[in-house]
Parts: structure tokens; C-alpha cells; sequence
């Protein structure tokens, strides 16, 4: 079998990519793939302790990781489309009401 | 090398690639493709790690549902105009790059100096936990209170993407 730290390494490197990803582009729809490749990497730590420790709460708990992912894009990209339609971009850099 | 282990760093180079191509493609269009390909190297991730459930649902939810979700949005929002869209402000790049691979640093230190604190594996004595049948049957004993809790953010969700996208209020 594959040493658990080799999923471990692997999914700490898909998850930094996901973050960079995250800081970096402002497109808001790549900005929702870089959480989406988070939030997957997270679950394959879940996974690989869950297998590695014969413990199932690891799986339970991707389920519920997924369950929430799928809520989040929904709602996410209703926003996006909401957004688009008021200002006609989503570059994040053009969205700053909010900001001060 | 077992066939494994074979399987899993030929499956981890391309998950990596495919998510480099994800952050770093200019079109959304692109970007979800190679999602979608890193998704299903996740899914043969789980399966080396015998967790066949877990693979499945990523396929059917992720790469069926969460993509054509984005497929659509896409689609929807026709981003014609890459020029608007170009990222600008190249400072900001190398500071998320720094960020990065300062995280990086940190993680892949965690991993190496808790090396040999982890409890020793029962991997070999507990293959059947990741079948349909054990999963479920967790789910609807053990698990009842969370799996129920999911169903509630479910439809909270969904009246929250219609309310949202919906033209007028």
C-alpha cells in the first residue's frame, strides 16, 4: 500500500494550488473551481485517514463536505449571475461596493 | 511497485497538472474541463485507497453536477470578452505565489515531523469500510442527526439559488 504521507503531500499540493488560485485570478468562476479543487483536496486527507485509521466518520464527513460543496456552488453562481446581470462583469476587482 | 502504487503516482501527476491547468488557463471554459479531469483522478485516488462509495459520489455529484452547474453559468454568462477579464497587477500574483508556497512549506513540514506519530495502520484488516453497504448502513444509524441536517441545507439552498437568480424580487 502507498504511505498515508504520500496522500497527505499530494493533497497539501492541491490545496496550495487551489489557494494560489484563489488569490490570484479574479475571474469569480475560476475563483469558485480553486475552492471546489480545496475543498476536493481536503477530502482526500478525510478519505486516506479514514481508510488508514479503519474509521468511517472520515467518510461521513466527505459526504457531508460534498453536500455542502454542491449548496455552494448553487447559491455561489446564482450570485455570479446576479451580479453579471447588474454590472455586466465578474471580475472581482469590479465588484467593490462593498468595499471602503 | 505494485499496481498500486503505480496507479496512484501516475494518477497524483495528472490531478496535479490538471489543477496547474486550472488556475492558470485564461478561459473558464478550459478551466472546467481540466476540473473535471482533475475530479476523476480524485475519484481513481479513492478507489486506490478502497473507498468505492466515496469515488462514485465524486463522479456523479462533482463531475456530473457541481460541473454542469458551471458548464452552464458559463455558458449563461457568454464571457466573450477575455480582455476585460485579464488580470492585471502582476504584484498581486507573486504575493499569492509567495503566500502559497510559504503554505506549502508549512503543510509538507507538518507531514515530515509528524511522520512517526500516527498510530499504526489498520488498513489491511478494514478494506470493506469504504462499500456501499457499510457506508449506508452508518448513514442511517449513527450518522442520522448529520445525514438529516443535509437535507435541510439542501433546500435551503435551493430556495437560495432561485431567490438569488430570479430577475425580480
Amino acid at each position: 500500500m502507498v504511505p498515508i504521507q504520500a496522500y497527505l503531500i499530494l493533497s497539501a499540493i492541491l490545496f496550495v494550488i487551489g489557494a494560489a488560485g484563489v488569490l490570484a485570478r479574479r475571474n469569480a468562476i475560476i475563483v469558485f473551481m480553486s475552492i471546489e479543487l480545496m475543498l476536493n483536496s481536503v477530502n482526500l486527507t478525510l478519505v486516506a485517514f479514514s481508510m488508514y485509521l479503519g474509521n468511517a466518520t472520515g467518510q461521513m464527513l466527505v459526504f457531508i463536505v460534498m453536500t455542502v460543496a454542491a449548496a455552494e456552488a448553487a447559491v455561489g453562481l446564482a450570485i455570479v449571475i446576479a451580479l453579471f446581470r447588474r454590472k455586466q462583469t465578474v471580475n472581482l476587482d469590479e465588484i467593490n461596493i462593498l468595499k471602503w | 511497485m505494485t499496481l498500486e502504487a503505480i496507479l496512484f503516482y501516475v494518477l497524483s501527476v495528472v490531478a496535479i497538472g490538471s489543477a496547474l491547468l486550472v488556475v492558470t488557463r485564461r478561459s473558464p471554459v478550459i478551466s472546467a474541463l481540466y476540473l473535471i479531469v482533475n475530479f476523476f483522478c480524485l475519484a481513481g485516488l479513492y478507489l486506490t485507497l478502497h473507498a468505492q462509495f466515496i469515488a462514485v459520489i465524486q463522479i456523479i455529484v462533482y463531475a456530473g453536477a457541481i460541473m454542469v452547474l458551471f458548464v452552464f453559468v458559463i455558458m449563461l454568462l457568454n464571457l466573450g470578452d477575455e480582455r476585460r477579464l485579464r488580470d492585471g497587477m502582476s504584484y498581486k500574483k507573486v504575493v499569492a505565489v509567495g503566500l502559497a508556497a510559504g503554505l506549502l512549506t508549512e503543510l509538507i513540514y507538518v507531514v515530515a515531523t509528524s511522520w512517526d506519530l500516527l498510530p499504526p495502520s489498520a488498513f489491511h484488516q478494514t478494506v470493506e469500510i469504504g462499500t456501499v453497504e457499510y457506508i449506508g448502513t452508518q448513514l442511517f444509524t449513527g450518522y442520522l442527526f448529520p445525514f438529516e441536517v443535509t437535507s435541510i441545507l439542501l433546500l435551503v439552498a435551493i430556495v437560495g439559488a432561485i431567490v438569488l437568480a430570479k430577475r425580480k424580487f
